[in-house]
């Protein structure tokens, strides 16, 4: 798997215990309209991601990001 | 002229342009579903009579204030009132002007001098309002290269803070000292860094643990700014707050507090020793861009300060109403927001906004007034019913509080 394939496996397995709705997920799926997330749940599972990746998602950046794969893109760029 | 608009015939506008208002759609409709019940409005109480710092008329009735952030109630001491009205009569109602323009009075430095003493530090600054202090401060110390980070159940002052500055915003979970130094390591050691704390949450009346976050900052290299709006005055052997109580005040950077709690008035201030404080008067805008406080306002704020400082008297009798509510709640089969009491606000915990509003209305029906918060302000969606405490609670009352919350408790099925 490429780096990033990687990266969207583990943030789609990440999103799976937030998933309440069982949302199929892709590249496209938006948090807040798909996923129907409020913000204290994106609260912790940025927290979640941070961790499992061991960087810092700022709150600037948060306010760019609507969908998984521009969080998949985000998380491959913080890692380098 | 225009003609009013009909409820059933809405403004159109150019272009179909929407209605700015449409966003507020869902919450209007919240408030007239709650109001539909025959709910009264929880936030829109009138205080028609104040009879002292534990007793106002509502609704016409005789009811006890738990609801306020009166916590040394110095709202009616007469030595302040006293100070409020010499300064009155002697400067005017009013500044008319900004703290670096014509808004500075001799009161003004006066009350800085207050601060310096309370919290024996050297530099003071008195902005018009906590949340402008916060506003200010934040905004103003932190640039674009530079890190904030903070709590997620900070104040609102504090995240709008963060949103007037441009520095990049790092958020960690609420009081957990391994999320924060986690993210503390994270971030670019050759970076500017903020923390950003607060002594007492006030929603659900928790203390934060600043012994080891302070530390955690320390080391991580971070400037650390504690917000003690709802611990002046009472927590720490000064009254100086929860900093002061772990016993690191010594290397907190700047404390933010307020005068509309404790204080028993309306202000906001910073203290620090930072050796360029001063600097920040030039370049703080929620300083420069406001009109100062009234010179009656800043006489009233001085004087309760100075007489803050000796009221360890008052701290003692405040802890044990805060004790023997916290254990009579209990008893009772509440649910309360910290296992054990951590200040002078407790927070009962609401199954729902529907229960919450209707046992806020048996409480108030049976003359006692608390705080109803709802989300967004409150953690994890919470509905809670917050008593703050005064000083000035005679023991007798808290025994009334407790028949109040058994009688209307029951009344509502909540226990
Ligand atoms: C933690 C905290 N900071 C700041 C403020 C703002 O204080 P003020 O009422 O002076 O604007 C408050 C009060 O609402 C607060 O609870």
């Amino acid at each position: 798997m490429t780096s990033r394939a990687e990266t969207f496996a583990t943030v789609k397995a990440q999103i799976e215990p937030f998933n309440a709705k069982g949302v199929d997920l892709t590249e496209a799926t938006s948090f807040v309209g798909d996923l129907e997330w409020d913000s204290l749940t994106i609260m912790d599972f940025v927290a979640e991601i941070e961790d499992a990746f061991d960087v810092v998602i700022t709150m600037n950046m948060q306010a760019e990001i609507e969908t998984v794969g521009q969080l998949v893109d985000a998380v491959e760029k913080l890692k380098d | 002229m225009t003609e009013a608009p009909m409820p059933d015939k809405p403004v159109v506008r150019a272009g179909g342009s929407p209605d700015l208002f449409a966003k507020f759609d869902p919450l209007i409709k919240q408030r007239e579903d709650l109001l539909a019940t025959g709910q009264q409005d929880p936030f829109s109480l009138v205080m028609e009579k104040v009879e002292s710092p534990t007793v106002a008329i509502c609704n016409g009735n005789r009811t006890i204030l738990l609801g306020t952030y009166n916590y040394m109630g110095m709202t009616f001491d007469p030595d302040v009132i006293a100070a409020g009205k010499k300064a009155l009569d002697e400067f005017g109602s009013g500044t008319t002007g900004s703290r670096v323009l014509n808004g500075t009075y001799q009161g003004h430095k006066a009350c800085e001098e207050a601060l310096k003493d309370f919290y024996a530090m050297d530099h003071a600054m008195v902005f018009s309002t906590g949340y402008q202090a916060n506003l200010g401060i934040i905004s103003v110390l932190a640039g674009k290269d530079d890190y904030v980070v903070i709590d997620t159940d900070s104040h609102a002052s504090i995240y709008d803070g963060c949103a007037m500055g441009n520095a990049q915003i790092v958020a960690f979970r609420h009081n957990d000292v391994a999320a924060l130094e986690k993210r503390l390591k994270r971030l670019p050691a050759d970076a500017g860094k903020l923390v950003v704390l607060e002594g007492v949450y006030s929603m659900l009346g928790d203390v934060a643990p600043l012994k080891e976050m302070v530390r955690i900052c320390k080391d991580a290299g971070a400037m650390v700014l504690v917000d003690e709006a709802h611990s002046m005055g009472f927590i720490g052997e000064n009254g100086r707050g929860v900093a002061e109580d772990q016993g690191v005040i010594d290397d907190v950077d700047f404390i933010i507090g307020t005068f509309s709690k404790s204080v028993g008035t309306v202000g906001g201030f910073c203290v620090s020793n930072h050796p360029k404080f001063e600097i920040l008067r030039l370049v703080c805008r929620p300083y420069v861009f406001t009109a100062s406080l009234p010179p009656s306002v800043v006489a009233t704020a001085e004087t309760s300060i100075r007489k803050l400082m000796h009221g360890s008297n008052k701290r003692a009798h405040l802890w044990e109403n805060s004790k023997r509510l916290h254990g009579g709640l209990k008893d009772l089969g509440f649910t309360l927001g910290t296992e054990t009491p951590q200040s002078a606000i407790i927070a009962v915990i609401m199954p729902d906004l529907e229960q919450g509003a209707a046992m806020w209305q048996a409480l108030l029906e049976n003359g006692l007034y608390v705080n109803l918060a709802r989300p967004p302000a409150t953690p994890a969606n919470m509905t809670l019913l917050r008593c703050s405490l005064c000083a000035e609670h005679t023991a007798q009352q808290v025994s009334e509080i407790l028949g109040i919350f058994e009688k209307s408790g029951k009344a509502v099925g909540i226990i």
